[in-house]
């Protein structure tokens, strides 16, 4: 593919607000999950919650998309002047020429849960409040990003699971490759929800502590939410050597299972395969990968296999999940963000609480921060269904 | 602005009195009335039986769209499922499997069942497609609520304009239980799967070429059609579909976003 620039990012989640606050938390090496003390919610599990989502009011006339989903959303694009930088695109572009690619996978379901409790005791009829297409539906946040830049360009929710917000950078390329639009908002949203909390923990997927991936006694995730964003764009002829570049991405199905990975990870293999070969890089121009890393028995262990088989053992890896949480639809897009920061700061984030590395794990995996001089990095995303997706980002010089 | 284009290999399709492409066509063309009844979903043949059993609504519509559009390209490059990326676009995903979750997460006990949960995707069929199909290639699942049929065809013909040769496309929804199909009335189950090539793989297929507009969408004349088109968001591709049927060449303006249509340009 030919580079496009992300002339702008931002992310919020459980490490903080905007860029800095992330990248001080990764270079402390901070966690930012806590027992999960969820709405109503009672599992011995941990989360990553983002502070104060209750307390964002969105914009009187976009009322109707009132829910976490889309209050995390506002709250994420108000951070690093993403808005700003928004509103000079389409004012340089036209609102015909900028498309919206978000990820999500539960959108505003939490509205839904909660007014299930809420039932007409006669009828069983919702609240009349309810306001289905503001909230629940998986497009919501697109349709209230939309809105909030007055914008006309094509527009959609790419709903992959956990790979949902790494394949909007893909879909988006496409658009602009093909000179539908000049630029796009990418990114992903995803907030706490009873759906993936019970749910996750019905297949036995959540962790009573902290998520340890890569660890040997590694028992599971911790659900985290996010609303991370990139402007993603042409990148001039001369570009900026600092300016952080969308170099490939790499899709496949793993065509195995619904909820379990390909055991030698076929599927995740072939997605960086495809990347490699979009961004016209070999394995050793790679300096560092961002892995999926759940910290799930299963996940990790077929990750492992596949990156060992592409790579070999040498190349440093880490998961964030350790301090972020899995933030599930909006992973991707917050991965790719860590990913911006780890190329313009030169640092490879340790993977946190690994207490006991898995001889069966056999990368190269970082359990403390190291720094140097990145060029190209590699974010993995993995989701439900086998849908998956890698991407490759790198500086300009 | 550059032209996304497509030919079109083959059609599946499955909605209210229209029991496959070939009814459908014959409906659209005008040679045979449209009789008003439910979408009748055949099980998924191609799942296991235990997958198949659990199998939702939406599941058995992707489905058998799908299955409908591989085997009406037998014996052409494109009918190997196996090396098909596919686009999956839907307005909803699954509404019973949502309202089974939705009232178990408001009972006292909570305790989701772990097939409910990962079926609950926006991508379950996708990933039911793929493993029936062994296909390895990349697949998307989108939802643009009422666009989502627009939102599907732009991004199939991207990725030809990318390099694909051939994609899959399905657009379909399925029609919520109360109490949420108070809040959402799709009346019934609806989906439509195209096999789209590259332009210059086939010149005797109908070809299509794909921008953005601001002209008014097209309706359909027959009152029954034109209250599918209305209320199912993937019944919004019937103007192109009758057009198709009745193999016309012109432009046909489909609903897409509240602030973009989509212009289709036929050549037959």
């Amino acid at each position: 593919m030919t580079p496009l620039q992300l002339t702008h990012f931002t992310a919020t989640s459980c490490l903080g607000r905007g860029v800095s606050a992330t990248r001080a938390a990764l270079e402390q090496a901070r966690c930012g999950l806590t027992p999960c003390r969820f709405e109503t919610v009672e599992l011995a599990t941990y989360i990553g919650e983002v502070a104060g989502v209750d307390a964002v009011r969105l914009p009187a006339p976009l009322e109707r998309f009132d829910c976490r989903n889309n209050r995390l959303a506002h709250l994420g694009l108000m951070q690093d002047d993403f808005d700003s930088a928004v509103r000079a695109a389409v004012e340089r572009f036209g609102p015909r020429r900028v498309g919206v690619y978000l990820g999500t996978s539960t959108s505003g379901i939490l509205t839904t849960e909660i007014a299930y409790r809420h039932r007409d005791p006669v009828s069983g009829a919702l609240p009349e409040g309810f306001d289905y297409a503001g909230t629940h539906n998986s497009f919501s946040v697109v349709d209230y990003v939309g809105r909030l830049f007055d914008l006309a360009g094509p527009a959609v929710a790419v709903c992959t699971a956990c790979s949902s917000s790494a394949k909007v950078f893909a879909a988006a390329q496409r658009m602009i490759a093909t000179n539908q639009i000049d630029a796009a908002i990418v990114g992903g949203v995803d907030s706490l929800c009873l759906t993936t909390l019970y749910g996750f923990h019905s297949l036995q997927l959540t962790s009573a502590e902290p998520c340890r991936p890569f660890d040997a006694a590694r028992d599971g995730l911790s659900i985290g939410e996010a609303a991370a964003f990139a402007l993603l764009e042409r990148a001039p002829a001369e570009a900026d050597p600092e300016a952080i570049l969308l170099l490939g991405a790499g899709e496949s199905s793993d065509a195995y299972h619904m909820s379990s990975p390909h055991p030698e990870g076929a599927g995740a293999r072939s997605a960086m395969r495809n990347a490699l070969a979009d961004a016209g890089l070999a394995t050793g121009d790679v300096d560092y990968i961002n892995l999926h890393g759940t910290g799930t028995p299963s996940n990790d262990s077929a990750e492992s296999r596949a990156v060992v088989a592409l790579f070999g053992s040498t190349t440093p890896c880490s998961s964030t999940k350790g301090a972020t949480g899995h933030a599930l639809g909006a992973a991707g897009a917050l991965e790719a963000i860590i990913c911006a920061i780890a190329l313009e700061r030169g640092l490879m984030p340790g993977g946190l609480h690994l207490r006991q590395r898995d001889p069966q794990l056999q990368l190269n995996y970082l359990t403390h921060n190291q720094r140097g001089a990145l060029r190209h990095v590699l974010s993995n995303s993995f989701g439900f269904g086998g849908a998956n997706c890698a991407l490759l980002f790198g500086r300009a010089a | 602005m550059s032209t996304l284009s497509a030919c079109i290999q083959s059609y599946g399709l499955l909605g209210p009195g229209l029991a496959d492409w070939s009814a459908a066509r014959a409906v659209l063309s005008g040679e045979l009335p449209h009789a008003a009844a439910r979408t009748v979903l055949p099980p998924p043949a191609v799942l296991p039986p235990a997958e198949r059993r659990r199998a939702g609504r939406v599941i058995k519509l992707a489905l058998a769209i799908g299955a409908e559009a591989i085997a009406a390209a037998a014996g052409t490059a494109a009918a190997d499922a196996r090396l098909l990326p596919t686009v999956f676009s839907s307005s909803g995903g699954d509404g019973d499997n949502c309202h089974e979750i939705c009232a178990t997460l408001a009972s006292r006990e909570r305790l989701i069942s772990p097939t409910r949960f990962h079926n609950s995707v926006h991508n379950a069929a996708a990933g039911y497609w793929s493993i029936a199909y062994g296909c390895t290639e990349g697949s998307t699942s989108l939802c643009a609520g009422d666009a989502s049929f627009g939102a599907g065809l732009l991004e199939a013909l991207s990725q030809l304009a990318c390099g694909a040769r051939a994609v899959l496309l399905l657009a379909y929804d399925a029609d919520y239980p109360q109490p949420l199909y108070a809040k959402r009335p799709i009346p019934d189950a609806f989906g439509v799967a195209l096999l789209l090539v590259a332009p210059d793989t086939a010149a005797q297929l109908p070809r299509l070429e794909l921008a953005l507009s601001n002209a008014p969408a097209a309706s359909m004349v027959h009152p029954g059609l034109e209250s599918l088109r209305a209320s199912i968001p993937a019944a919004r591709s019937l103007p192109l579909l009758e057009r198709l049927a009745r193999r016309r060449a012109g432009t046909v303006v489909l609903d897409y976003l509240d602030t973009a249509r989509l212009a289709v340009e036929v050549h037959s």
